[in-house]
């Protein structure tokens, strides 16, 4: 394993890794920008259309405005927390990236590289320890502002996510009773073979669940009391400024392009294109290219759940707060476990021939 | 030295660092901080022994859930240096500081009776570690521990209930 690590394998690895990350900062960055345009056609306004060719440039010029303002740290907190907090958020966003297959493999210099960073066999427990570790960036923050409004925010956003992570974890424990494993890459692998043969049919309640859940581990409308600007004045940033604040601003849209990343890998096929026997077009048209089409299909999905986060940011209201917490433990949690045995039930049936 | 030497060494001074930095810090709210850093370490030694599962499971419940409880009850009861009880009784400090050393003394003599004392860490060899491994012996090897351990964990739940619904 760790032993014999050649230095192809590493070269191939952190090449990888910077292509990932880059293109999961890129992706933030004019999801910043979609998010805008989308907020404008629905209220019938024309968005941002100033900078560049229909406005393209505009997630430049907002980065340039953030790096520019003044940064201020308050004089109370402590220093060392303050600018680790946003740093946190930014570390556990990115994160999630290694272990979500992207494509199947590419063939170079008569090498497949794999379209993963890391195939371990824990993958969906990595993506979940992420999550849980989402939440420090937030409260340390928040906390280190010396701030009321601020630590409100902070422990709100803490107490939510923690109230949806353990439906997020039911949801997935039935998810992982149908696959029988916790790999990400097996799991792509397995919804392979027939367009029916996604998780999406076997766990459509699962999947509602964690979608659920995804929104409100985000921080997003309806969930984003954390944040929610008429009462808290912006919530767990109140306090900061210029580029610092940009972290954790940008954190959010990486984290929403992530999940929809992990959304895609369990439920909805990965990279598979529907419809297409993939196996045969590669014989076609060659691996790199099927790898190449594979990444468009996976992104495209992403996307059209990035789409789905900003439409329901511009449609629903925000909750109020006991009805998010009487969501998140009185009727998601009991529905997730719900699920859990329903599927746990079916199962042994199967096994057992549909005999009780 | 090996990578997986400098590895092991890494680890055990971040972990022996940060722990001591738990204890020795001023502010409740980096003593915890300091704590997560343990976990993280001590996760990485998991992992250098093969045992994956363990190794996220720790960071899951211990650095996820159990230290976001312990920073929120901190952060809203404002502990720091300046509220903190001057500890008056000089006996209580000398009590505990020879209780604690005893303690070290049992493990440190507990330890030299292992059978690897020359060996760093055992790196690959034991599949155990692994998920499905793991699983199959808790489910047949060691089923009636497990079960127990589970059902003291329901009681535990149902005992928080119960204490936090005081006027029911």
């Amino acid at each position: 394993m760790l032993l014999s690590i050649g230095l192809p394998l590493i070269i191939e690895k952190f090449v990888l890794i910077v292509i990932v990350v880059m293109s999961s900062l890129v992706i933030a960055m004019y999801a910043t920008f979609a998010e805008r345009k989308v907020a404008a056609i629905m209220q019938d306004r024309r968005g941002p259309n100033r900078a560049g060719p229909f406005g393209l440039l505009q997630p430049l010029a907002d980065g340039l405005k953030l790096f520019f303002k003044e940064e201020i740290i308050p004089n109370l907190s402590s220093k060392l927390l303050f600018i680790l907090g946003p740093c946190l958020a930014m570390l556990t966003a990115m994160m999630t990236g290694a272990v979500i297959p992207w494509g199947d493999k590419v063939h170079f210099f008569g090498r497949d590289i794999s379209l993963q960073i890391a195939d371990v066999n824990i993958g969906i427990l990595y993506v979940f320890g992420v999550v849980s570790l989402g939440v420090y960036g937030i409260m340390i923050g928040s906390w280190a502002s010396n701030n009321k409004f601020s630590l409100m925010g902070g422990l709100r956003a803490a107490s939510q996510i923690i109230s949806y992570e353990l439906a997020m974890g039911i949801a997935l424990i039935a998810l992982l009773m149908t696959t029988g494993t916790l790999s990400l890459k097996e799991i792509v692998q397995q919804q392979q073979e027939h367009w029916y043969s996604w998780n999406i049919i076997k766990q459509p309640l699962g999947f509602l669940i964690f979608l659920i859940c995804a929104f409100a581990e985000c921080n997003r409308t309806p969930f984003d009391l954390p944040e929610a600007e008429n009462e808290l004045i912006g919530g767990y940033h109140t306090e900061y400024s210029s580029m610092k604040l940009g972290f954790y601003l940008f954190a959010e849209y990486i984290n929403m392009f992530l999940s929809s990343s992990v959304m895609v890998s369990l439920f909805f096929g990965g990279y598979d294109i529907p419809f297409i026997n993939d196996a045969s077009l590669a014989e076609n048209i060659g691996t790199n290219w099927v790898a190449l089409i594979h990444t468009a299909v996976f992104l495209f999905k992403a996307a059209c759940f990035l789409f789905l986060f900003m439409w329901v940011r511009w449609t629903i209201p925000r909750f109020r707060y006991d009805q998010l917490m009487n969501l998140g433990w009185k009727v998601l949690i009991p529905l997730a476990l719900i699920n859990m045995l329903a599927t746990g039930a079916f199962i042994l049936l199967q096994q057992n021939n549909w005999h009780f | 030295m090996s990578v997986i030497e400098i590895m092991f060494w890494f680890l055990s001074v971040m972990a022996l660092g940060a722990a001591v930095m738990v204890v020795a810090s001023k502010s409740p709210v980096y003593s915890i901080l300091f704590l997560i850093l343990t976990f993280f370490a001590i996760s990485g030694h998991y992992i250098l022994l093969n045992a994956q599962f363990l190794a996220i499971v720790n960071i899951i419940v211990y650095a996820g859930a159990i230290m976001v409880l312990f920073l929120f009850v901190v952060m809203l009861m404002n502990l720091n240096a300046e509220s903190e009880p001057h500890q008056k009784n000089k006996w209580v400090l000398y009590i505990g500081g020879i209780s604690g050393g005893s303690l070290l003394l049992v493990i440190v003599a507990a330890l030299k009776k292992t059978v690897a004392t020359t060996q760093l860490v055992q790196m690959n060899n034991g599949e155990v570690g692994l998920i499905k491994n793991l699983g199959i012996k808790l489910f047949t090897d060691y089923v009636f521990p497990f079960e127990i351990s589970s059902v003291l964990f329901l009681s535990a739940m149902i005992g928080a209930v119960v204490i936090s619904k005081k006027e029911g």
